[in-house]
């Protein structure tokens, strides 16, 4: 990996619907897929819903980004760290998310989950290792 | 140091725009360089020329395009975060059809493309929001 390459870190807070910082940081991963960074998403507290399966926005008249998510692959976004402890204080569980994947070009083109449930202090050490943290 | 600043809060609402332009200040004192200033989310408006607050109270806009002159900053205001805002520049007017304009003056609108560029080339990318 060439040295100009930086270790970037989204990091999402909030509920998906409530207010807008979930959609336009999810603009922002997309942009930035351009840039050939290395790349990972973090979401914890209320963000963890941001990845909950089957919202349905209707009642809000809002549009329902959450299928966005699973482009992430497509991208070149395949790491996505979910915590442990975020989940479980808010009674859900991986089953709850999202099936998201990505296709690993270096095996072959498997599928793989792209969403890594990880605890709370193994996400602190994932932080420490970033060069770049973009807070939403 | 390069640092990059994003500001995230919209003026008067939120404390994180004063944080900000007082970081922005204090470490162009203290010498170091300050390469961007992005603006995102309700951010956005701390870039239009059609804020009043009254006479008493800091004008967080016009002491954001001071000290962009004053220091050549780049004061990059989010396109998409602004046409849903409303923050129009002369470019955008014309491209959306719009009978106005209302960036302040030392800002710019572009893409977010300025924003993943400003955490790759600089040092240090300090975010100020909730």
């Amino acid at each position: 990996m060439s040295e100009d390459i930086k270790k970037f870190m989204y990091l999402n807070r909030r509920a998906p619907y409530g207010t807008i910082y979930a959609w336009e940081s999810l603009e922002v991963v997309l942009i930035g897929a351009a840039f050939d960074q290395d790349v990972s998403l973090a979401f914890l507290d209320d963000g963890v819903y941001q990845l909950v399966k089957g919202q349905d926005t209707a009642g809000v008249d809002m549009k329902n980004f959450s299928p966005t998510y699973q482009a992430l692959g497509d991208y070149d976004v395949t790491k996505l760290y979910v915590e442990k402890e975020s989940l479980e204080e808010r009674g859900l569980t991986l089953a709850d998310l999202m099936p998201l994947t990505y296709e690993d070009e270096d095996d072959d083109w498997a599928e793989k989950d792209s969403i890594r449930v990880v605890s709370r202090a193994e996400m602190a050490d994932i932080m420490e290792e970033q060069d770049v943290m973009f807070s939403f | 140091m390069k640092f990059a600043i994003q500001v995230n809060e919209g003026p008067y609402q939120h404390q994180a725009t004063d944080s900000a332009y007082q970081f922005t200040k204090a470490a162009l004192e203290a010498g170091h360089e300050i390469m961007r200033v992005f603006f995102y989310h309700d951010g956005v408006n701390n870039g239009t020329n059609l804020t009043t607050p009254p006479q008493d109270d800091r004008n967080i806009v016009k002491r954001w395009s001071e000290l962009g002159k004053q220091h050549d900053l780049d004061l990059v205001v989010c396109v998409a975060a602004a046409q849903r805002r409303g923050i129009v520049d002369e470019g955008e007017m014309q491209r959306n059809g719009k009978d106005a304009q209302n960036i302040a003056e030392g800002f710019r609108i572009s893409g977010l493309g300025q924003l993943v560029e400003a955490g790759i080339q600089s040092e240090r990318l300090v975010v100020f929001g909730d």
